[in-house]
């Protein structure tokens, strides 16, 4: 186990270091950004000034190291559009970011679970019509459509909802919503056939003639297993979700790190950038490395393996 | 009569294999209609100067803001109404559905070309490759699309060509991970080591002994990706970063529509639902593909 940890944990820190790396060499795709800084009246000698001042002038490696030096300490950098460090701008906003992913993916589990586990226990039953029908149409509805659809419905029409902002928890209500319609098709159809597989088991049988309840079968026997695999989706899927909340923030107008994203791309303020870029697949490797422990400390097969 | 295996076949009444596969096939609901539906969406975008008489990009200012034909008040010739620039709607919609349409072939083209080249290298010859790949994924895996797409395509400038690319550079992750697994499955099959017994070299090995077994795969694979290129692009366009006016795409239509969907909800419905039509299609398609290629599903 603890071989699998370090060799994992080896892995997640070599990824972590190449994704700085490819985010920091957007910089350099952008062109100069000191003529961006000094803007279009500037002269010659202003540029050349701005250069100096940002250290744009020394080697590409010289200045990512000194980046990532800077990183490893909390330190992004300033940003050009807000004038302020971007460590303190990405703090204030992370907060609303890991609220609706932590709501978006608990929408997800808590519908995508129930409804598979049903839609395993009566094959082709109207349930599981259902549930296919509705994983095959969260697969291939826009989530930035289903949003304008919901504020049409919910804010518009019927008024029960507020459209945008976050200042209250109805604000976070379509949010989670979208967000989470949009992991749960995957959890849920890897949940039904979890159960499927499951239920077919010689354990499940013997269960079954020693007289168990069929709730006791199911929920006791079969869930346990199958939910083995939809734990590493759903990190997997919060590690995407957080990644692509900037689409449903920019919707809801919910301040958070994704339309701070959206904001400083539009704006070209690149160390902002840069740093949620950095961050955002930061998260991912974290819940991908989490994940993998737990299933390797609940599964052997995988730490020998 | 001589008894010849088929004549046996004929009298034991079993169906040819082209006979089991076109029932597999028809037999599949979901794959039927998704075959259907992309073949009327090609259709409309292949034949879209023939079916309306309208340019996408001309303006009619006059004309701004006529409602669909279902709406009172609506105009004949503009069955689908206008939009704020007095543009004919339905011509937009079909020319909107070849950008559609090419951005998900040519991005599904480029990243299948990377990830698989990856992937069967990896699978292929094990060991140092395979680890670098596998690392590559992870990389890959790491990075947020949606962000790394826009950063990018703000960078370089919103135009059809910049956005195929970078969609083609980043969607290449699935591609690797399932050619990988499908090659391992078959690398060490008796054929494979029969082609190497005789001598065969590498490339002939990998292009006539293994990809012709995997195909069906990269196949699923690509038509998947297809539809994640489309719904990817609608959305950069939406938020201002994919292509850029007055192209029109479907999330851009869907971006301009929302200023005004408060009292026009259609025009934010129209392109929403052509767009959900074209990714459920070719969505079932994949599915139904390879509910009907998967081996465990032949007998």
């Amino acid at each position: 186990m603890l071989m699998f940890t370090l060799k994992r944990l080896g892995l997640a820190i070599l990824v972590t270091f190449t994704v700085s790396l490819l985010s920091f060499s957007l910089l350099f795709m952008a062109g100069d950004p000191a003529s961006a800084i000094a803007g279009e009246n500037a002269t010659a000698t202003d540029i050349e000034a701005i250069r100096a001042l940002y250290g744009f002038d020394r080697p590409f490696l010289v200045q990512y190291a000194d980046w990532l030096f800077g990183a490893l300490s909390g330190d992004f950098g300033q940003s050009y559009y807000f004038k302020m460090p971007v460590s303190t701008l990405i703090a204030e906003r992370l907060s609303t970011t890991m609220l609706l992913g932590v709501c978006g993916i608990s929408f997800a589990l808590l519908t995508a679970i129930p409804l598979g586990v049903a839609a395993a226990m009566r094959p082709n039953s109207l349930i599981d019509r259902t549930a296919l029908f509705l994983s095959v149409m969260g697969q291939a509805m826009p989530s930035f459509w289903f949003g304008l659809v919901l504020i049409v419905v919910f804010s518009i029409q019927l008024g029960w909802l507020p459209p945008s902002g976050s200042s209250t928890w109805r604000h976070f209500i379509m949010p989670t919503v979208v967000l989470g319609y949009y992991a749960m098709p995957a959890i849920m159809r890897l949940t039904r056939a979890g159960m499927l597989e499951v239920l077919n088991a010689d354990y499940i049988r013997t269960a079954r003639a020693k007289g168990a309840s069929e709730t006791r079968v199911m929920f006791k026997h079969a869930l346990r297993n199958a939910v083995v695999p939809v734990v590493s989706l759903a990190a997997v899927q919060m590690g995407f979700m957080l990644g692509g909340s900037i689409v449903v923030e920019s919707i809801f107008a919910l301040h958070g790190a994704g339309y701070l994203a959206w904001e400083s791309i539009g704006r070209n303020d690149l160390p902002t950038v840069q740093a949620l870029i950095l961050i955002f697949s930061l998260f991912y490797i974290v819940f991908t490395f989490l994940s993998d422990l737990v299933n390797a400390w609940l599964d052997p097969r995988i730490r020998v393996g | 009569m001589a008894r010849t295996i088929e004549t046996v076949a004929e009298e034991l009444r079993i169906p040819s294999p082209a006979a089991q596969l076109r029932k597999r096939v028809f037999g599949h609901y979901g794959l039927v209609f998704g075959l259907c539906a992309l073949a009327i969406v090609v259709a409309l975008a292949v034949f879209a100067p023939l079916l309306t008489p309208h340019d996408p990009y001309a303006q009619d200012l006059m004309g701004r803001m006529k409602p669909p034909f279902w709406m009172a008040g609506s105009d004949p010739s503009h069955l689908l109404g206008t939009d704020y620039l007095g543009r004919d709607y339905l011509a937009r919609l079909l020319y909107g559905a070849r950008i559609s349409l090419a951005i998900g072939l040519f991005a599904a083209l480029i990243s299948g070309l990377i990830g698989t080249a990856m992937g069967v290298a990896a699978g292929y010859f094990g060991g140092r490759v395979d680890l670098v790949v596998t690392f590559l994924i992870n990389v890959r895996l790491a990075m947020p699309v949606v962000l790394v797409a826009l950063a990018v395509v703000a960078i370089l400038g919103g135009s059809l060509q910049v956005v195929v690319c970078v969609l083609g550079l980043l969607l290449w992750d699935r591609f690797a991970v399932v050619m990988r697994s499908s090659v391992l499955q078959v690398r060490d099959l008796e054929y494979v080591n029969a082609a190497r017994a005789i001598g065969c070299s590498t490339r002939r090995i990998i292009l006539r002994e293994i990809m012709p077994n995997v195909v069906n795969n990269l196949i699923v694979v690509a038509t998947l990706e297809m539809a994640h290129a489309i719904l990817l692009e609608a959305a950069l366009s939406f938020l201002g970063l994919g292509v850029q006016p007055p192209t029109p795409s479907w999330g851009l239509m869907i971006s301009e529509g929302k200023q005004m969907m408060l009292f026009e909800p259609w025009l934010i419905a129209i392109p929403g639902v052509a767009l959900f039509v074209l990714v459920l299609a070719i969505n079932l398609l994949g599915d139904g593909l390879r509910d009907v290629t998967a081996p465990e599903n032949r007998g």
